[in-house]
């Protein structure tokens, strides 16, 4: 137990959070402003791959990152003009997106590196492994002030909460959405990028392995607010950290069980039993402009 | 005309979904009208094409099914995925543990699992929908997951053969095989895969219409789904309609594991599933939670799925990954129909205004 608790873990617990950190903020914005964001793990993984792509060939990593966000934001627009403009359904134009981001960067990497879904190694010195981390942790005070502070966090709010209210008192609610969606492909690409281009040095095919999910399950752990969000991310964070230690050391807890409990607590919290999570009370409703 | 309305979205979606496929693989550097001859053409030979094609499809029939059923009833199970999972374990740990037995108990026993363990895996979203209205969607991914973690456990645990270093059971006992169709008929030769299991996909697709279509249940969910307020007003238990069609649409993703487990690959591997569950959204909408259009959209995706393969040998830089790029923007164009429907809806929304 000795190794459990120390600064190592406490280390890679802040580093496996930080993905999820942002992938969950751009998708509590979103949520909050009533759409459904299922779409975080595309959103990701086109994050990921462009900017390990971009940095690949500018040997900038911040050019990378920006491409990323650029990506992020890109793909972001196809699911919010689905949902907003064409009213299609959010979870399913969301699952379309996680799909095509499976297949868009093996199909590009395959053209661009012959590969099946990675992309070539890039050195040490382009890498940026620490500023993610401190863009995360220095956005969630940030967020929290624009979301609890400002006129655009209250126009979000009830939006969010009550579209047709929010339009009579003049609130173009498409435009807010537009913008929270936009701001959720531009997190979630940072997000991404991180694990492309801070944590490893390449992409490899679905590197994101769920965690666009977890990030998912991380807001709704966190009942759609920011601190408690972060919380819950740290949490996450811990879980996996806590599981990459215990790999081989104790043979009697596999450490698939220690994977799931995100996963498992999310759904206790969702059915109410940790205080009442409410969820925004127009999340996934279409808003249709009445003439 | 009526079945012509019901085609023609469908196929819209379909034409716009090659259209900007064929962008994308003329921007990778590859000829977008030799790629599909390959994608499309591949699936039609007698009998590889023809007989691959409904081997993948197979799967896809089941998971088609599973999201439909969940459609009419107002919910996504976007779950199938676990439930073919932990129904793929259920069947395989049946088919090792009771293999003494004889194949004609062995056989049904072991499907009843595989559509035993899918449906309890459904039903607890179901249930937690229903007792404390927590979304569905949200629960199913989550138990996604989960299964992928237990399954994964159990097998590193009790199941896997010792020093092997795939992640998969042991195999099944042979009893609880169930036979290719070319072992039953002579005109398919024996070395295609597709076995029994598409046969009960297609009594499945006659047992979901009936079902919904013909008996009171089907009736109460479908009511469900259309107007849940005015359902429970008439007297229908909503709460119990959901978790019914819960457990009947994780029933339907589990049987993916009979085709897989007791007709294929003989034993539970860990990964086996290319995103059946997922895919089987796409199936469903395309197929407009219809039988019979799950059944046309399933082999759709079943011919892609095949024309996938010579696509990544045939061509020079288009992998089959186009497959997985061709089958989102399907979802996407079904989803966002309005696009193609825009002057339907404003034309409609005019008659309504004169009307009233």
């Amino acid at each position: 137990m000795r190794g459990i608790v120390s600064l190592a873990i406490i280390y890679s617990t802040i580093r496996l959070a930080t993905p999820l950190l942002l992938a969950a903020m751009g998708g509590l914005f979103t949520e909050r402003s009533g759409v459904i964001n299922i779409a975080l793990e595309g959103l990701m993984l086109a994050g990921a791959f462009t900017s390990a792509t971009v940095t690949h060939y500018a040997a900038n990593p911040w050019i990378g990152l920006l491409g990323g966000v650029a990506a992020g934001v890109f793909i972001a627009s196809i699911h919010a003009i689905a949902c907003i403009r064409f009213e299609a359904n959010q979870v399913v134009t969301g699952t379309a997106i996680n799909i095509l981001m499976l297949g868009v960067p093996t199909l590009l990497s395959g053209a661009l590196f012959g590969t099946t879904g990675s992309t070539p190694q890039i050195p040490q010195t382009e890498l940026i492994p620490n500023a993610p981390v401190v863009i995360a942790f220095v956005l969630v005070p940030s967020l929290w002030y624009l979301l609890y502070r400002t006129p655009f966090g209250l126009r979000l709010r009830a939006v969010g909460e009550n579209p047709e209210a929010a339009d009579t008192a003049g609130i173009s609610v498409r435009r807010v959405r537009y913008t929270a969606v936009l701001m959720s492909g531009a997190l979630a690409a940072i997000g991404g990028a991180y694990l492309s281009i801070g944590q490893s040095s390449l992409f490899t095919r679905n590197m994101t392995a769920g965690r666009g999910y977890i990030a998912l399950a991380a807001l709704i752990f966190g009942k759609w607010r920011p601190v408690q969000t972060m919380l819950a991310c740290l949490l996450f964070g811990f879980a996996e950290a806590a599981s990459i230690q215990m790999q081989g050391v104790t043979p009697y807890v596999r450490v698939e069980y220690i994977q799931i409990i995100p996963y498992v607590l999310t759904m206790v919290v969702l059915a109410g039993f940790i205080g009442a999570s409410r969820a925004p009370k127009a999340l996934g409703q279409a808003y249709r402009k009445e003439m | 005309m009526k079945y012509f309305r019901h085609l023609l979205f469908p196929m819209i979606a379909i034409v716009a979904a090659f259209v900007v496929g064929a962008i994308v693989i003329l921007l990778i550097g590859d000829d977008p009208i030799y790629t599909y001859q390959l994608l499309i053409g591949s699936a039609l030979s007698w009998p590889d094409g023809i007989g691959y094609t409904l081997f993948y499809a197979t799967p896809l029939i089941f998971t088609g099914l599973a999201v439909a059923v969940s459609l009419r009833c107002g919910l996504l199970n976007i779950g199938a995925e676990g439930q073919l999972t932990v129904a793929a374990l259920a069947t395989a740990w049946t088919g090792i543990t009771f293999g003494n037995l004889p194949a004609w108990i062995l056989i049904p026993l072991a499907c009843m699992a595989a559509i035993a363990a899918g449906a309890v895996w459904a039903a607890v979203p179901g249930i937690l929908k229903a007792k404390f209205g927590s979304h569905e969607v949200i629960n199913t991914i989550m138990m996604n997951f989960i299964a992928a973690g237990v399954a994964s456990a159990l097998t590193q645990s009790y199941f896997k053969e010792p020093g092997d270093p795939i992640l998969q059971t042991r195999p099944i006992s042979v009893a609880a095989h169930i036979p290719r169709l070319g072992q039953l008929f002579s005109f398919i030769p024996e070395r295609i895969p597709t076995n029994v299991a598409f046969v009960l996909a297609l009594l499945a697709c006659v047992f979901v219409y009936l079902f919904l279509w013909r008996t009171k249940w089907g009736y109460e969910i479908r009511a469900t789904g259309e107007n849940p307020k005015a359902a429970e007003y008439g007297g229908v238990s909503v709460r119990k309609q959901i978790v019914l069609a819960m457990a009947v649409s994780g029933g339907l993703a589990g049987m993916v594991a009979i085709n897989e487990v007791l007709g294929y690959r003989y034993r539970y591997y860990q990964g086996f599933s290319p995103q059946y569950g997922f895919t089987g959204i796409a199936v469903a909408l395309l197929g407009r939670n219809h039988p019979a259009g799950v059944l046309l959209a399933a082999m759709f995706f079943g011919a892609l799925t095949r024309g996938g393969l010579f696509v990544d040998i045939f061509t020079e830089n288009v992998s089959k990954d186009l497959v997985l790029v061709l089958q989102a923007l399907v979802i996407l164009f079904v989803a966002a129909e309005a696009l193609f429907r825009g002057q339907f809806v404003k034309r409609r929304i005019a008659k309504g205004v004169k009307a009233s």
